[in-house]
């Protein structure tokens, strides 16, 4: 053997990231009984769809749920059959990665409210005839983990092995540890938080304001008349984009480089690399993401608050749970810092919960669970590999 | 109390383990939860739970070793046990353990009360600055004793709070603690109970582990 000896051994089949994945079976489950909402009114029916990969074992013990963020989709292991990218999380879900669909039944469903098959504003309204539109009841992320309580019932599995999720997937994995927590033994919350910060809900506003200030969002009812508002729903993404990076990452990627030019313009062009980037993601994430969907699902992320949930006490949420933790932040990430997944540590301390806890040092700001971090991957692995032994399943 | 005449190679494991942590180990019932602050690589958890069958956690202040004892299995979180013991609740492990961590403290007092608080039981190892070659060492050099168990100078050492045996037992009696069990050992890992003469083991054990218990009940 040579030096190589602290490499996660999932580096090898990490360069796969333009690769098709693992190829998923696609399904929709339509849910005819009501699913009861936070704000109090009810849904019927709904529909979820998503995506699993890998097989179910005889004892139903080994099935993984893989929560998206705010505007991912199912397809977290397999090439986007609207965008033809990799899957977002391709570099962890997979065979032989840290979530390994060789050994796990992976299960990634789109999020009630979501515009990629499930229930959501863009979703024909059955008493209605015509998409709800702004008549879409105000869900939240309990709702959106209630709803796929109901998909895993479906499925016919009991107790998840583990939920995984980042930034808006991480608090459905807290919500999944306090309603249903004896459905969940292992919880990974990874750049995330126990509720939304001022500054959170703050650049969810500017975004929505974009949105509803675009003369074609018609008041939500834009899919009537034929015309999506484009322009609103780009400058959204573009100032969230900005969030989702970190001033040394936007410095290192971009610096003050001019895009294809040797000198300014003296125009409103977008002269400078780090304004074309940001154009680019805007227009590209207009294509394949509905503006409603948008709105709703920041709604749901700007009032997820666990600790008012459980009389201002975060502990409560968590109390009595059997679930084993592993909290995750990034050094750089200052849309969810890792004071507030301390805060979460905290709270499962306080409840003697078995919780572990990393940060990982990393530039690339909250976009750091999406990207290639060897020391994020090796502490996955190890600690699912560490409840996989604790749950009695087989070795990798 | 441990026989004088056993010593941890008996055990056929010192090669791989640190004498204090086999001499935790020993006074651990198997199948409790321990909380090992400081837990550094982890070696004492895996040890705990290869052959106690531990229910463990660890808290440890560097980044890249929290993050190498998760990807090894243990559980452990990124922490300071003079800021964040506070976040536990009383009693709520079996053992809270500070191996050769209490003199790296801010306010080892406080850790201590802490310990003894979040476990039923404390156990603590130390260095012993009581040890007769470091009394001589600055006796004859007049200067700040560097060991191998000490082996930065003064103003890089992180020990801010070194302290004797006898220190130790005085701050145990303030606290109004019982020491249940107490082993000095010296390099060889040949250990000896301290209760005999606190004199002698003192001046001779270059280590100490105490296990502790509050002498009343929360």
């Amino acid at each position: 053997m040579t030096a190589k000896t602290t490499a996660p051994p999932i580096d090898t089949a990490r360069d796969d990231i333009d690769g098709d994945g693992v190829t998923p079976v696609m399904d929709t489950v339509v849910f005819t009984d009501a699913l009861d909402l936070d704000n109090g009114k009810t849904l019927q029916p709904f529909t979820i769809a998503y995506n699993t990969y890998g097989t179910l074992n005889a004892d139903r013990s080994n099935a993984i749920l893989i929560c998206h963020a705010l505007t991912g989709d199912q397809h977290v292991a397999n090439r986007n059959p609207m965008t033809g990218k990799p899957g977002w999380w391709s570099l962890l879900v997979g065979p032989g990665k840290p979530v390994d669909t060789n050994r796990f039944f992976v299960i990634c469903a789109n999020i009630l409210g979501g515009c990629q098959g499930s229930t959501g504003p863009a979703s024909i309204n059955p008493e209605t005839g015509e998409a709800y539109g702004l008549t879409f009841p105000v869900i939240t992320i309990g709702d959106m983990v209630d709803a796929q309580a109901r998909l895993v019932d479906h499925l016919g599995i009991d107790q998840l092995f583990a939920v995984i999720g980042g930034s808006m997937g991480g608090m459905q994995v807290l919500e999944w540890a306090a309603r249903h927590k004896e459905r969940v033994f292992a919880a990974v919350p990874i750049a995330a938080a126990a509720w939304h910060s001022s500054q959170n809900i703050a650049f969810h506003e500017v975004g929505r304001q974009a949105v509803m200030a675009d003369p074609n969002w018609m008041r939500g009812d834009y899919l009537k008349h034929g015309v999506v508002p484009r322009n609103g729903l780009a400058v959204a993404r573009m100032a969230a984009h900005i969030t989702y990076l970190s001033e040394d990452a936007l410095h290192e990627k971009f610096g003050r480089n001019l895009q294809n030019r040797t000198d300014r313009t003296f125009s409103f062009d977008a002269d400078f690399q780090v304004e074309s980037y940001l154009r680019h993601q805007g227009s590209t994430f207009v294509d394949r993401f509905d503006a409603n969907s948008y709105l709703y699902i920041t709604r749901a992320m700007d009032y997820f608050d666990m600790a008012a949930e459980h009389g201002d006490v975060l502990a409560e949420a968590f109390r009595g749970t059997q679930s084993r933790f592993c909290v995750v932040s990034f050094t750089s990430d200052w849309l969810y810092p890792t004071r507030e997944s301390r805060e979460i540590v905290q709270a499962l301390n306080a409840v003697a919960a078995n919780v572990s806890f990393v940060e990982i040092e990393s530039n690339a700001g909250h976009d750091a669970f999406l990207l290639n971090e060897p020391k994020f991957f090796a502490t996955m692995t190890g600690f699912i590999n560490s409840c996989a032994q604790k749950r009695g399943l087989p070795a990798a | 109390m441990l026989d004088k005449s056993k010593t941890a190679a008996d055990a056929g494991l010192h090669q791989s383990h640190r004498v204090d942590h086999l001499l935790i180990a020993e006074m651990v019932a198997p199948g409790s939860r321990v909380l090992d602050v400081g837990c550094g690589d982890g070696a004492l958890l895996q040890l705990l739970a290869d052959t106690k069958a531990v229910d463990g956690r660890g808290m440890e202040l560097s980044r890249e070793r929290v993050n190498a004892c998760v990807a090894r299995g243990l559980s452990v979180i990124q922490g300071n046990a003079d800021n964040d013991l506070d976040d536990y609740p009383d009693q709520a492990f079996d053992y809270a353990v500070l191996s050769l961590t209490i003199q790296a403290t801010l306010k080892p007092r406080d850790v201590l009360v802490n310990l003894l608080r979040i476990g039923r039981r404390a156990i603590v190892s130390f260095p012993n600055f009581g040890h007769w070659k470091i009394r001589t060492d600055l006796l004859f050099n007049g200067r700040m004793p560097r060991t191998p168990n000490l082996p930065e100078p003064w103003y890089a050492s992180p020990d801010s709070h070194l302290c004797t045996i006898r220190d130790f037992v005085e701050l145990c009696d303030v606290l109004d603690t019982v020491v249940e069990e107490a082993v000095a050992f010296n390099s060889a890992g040949r250990r000896l109970p301290i209760k005999k003469s606190v004199t002698l083991h003192n001046m001779f054990g270059e280590k100490a582990v105490f296990r502790l218990r509050r002498r009343h009940h929360i």
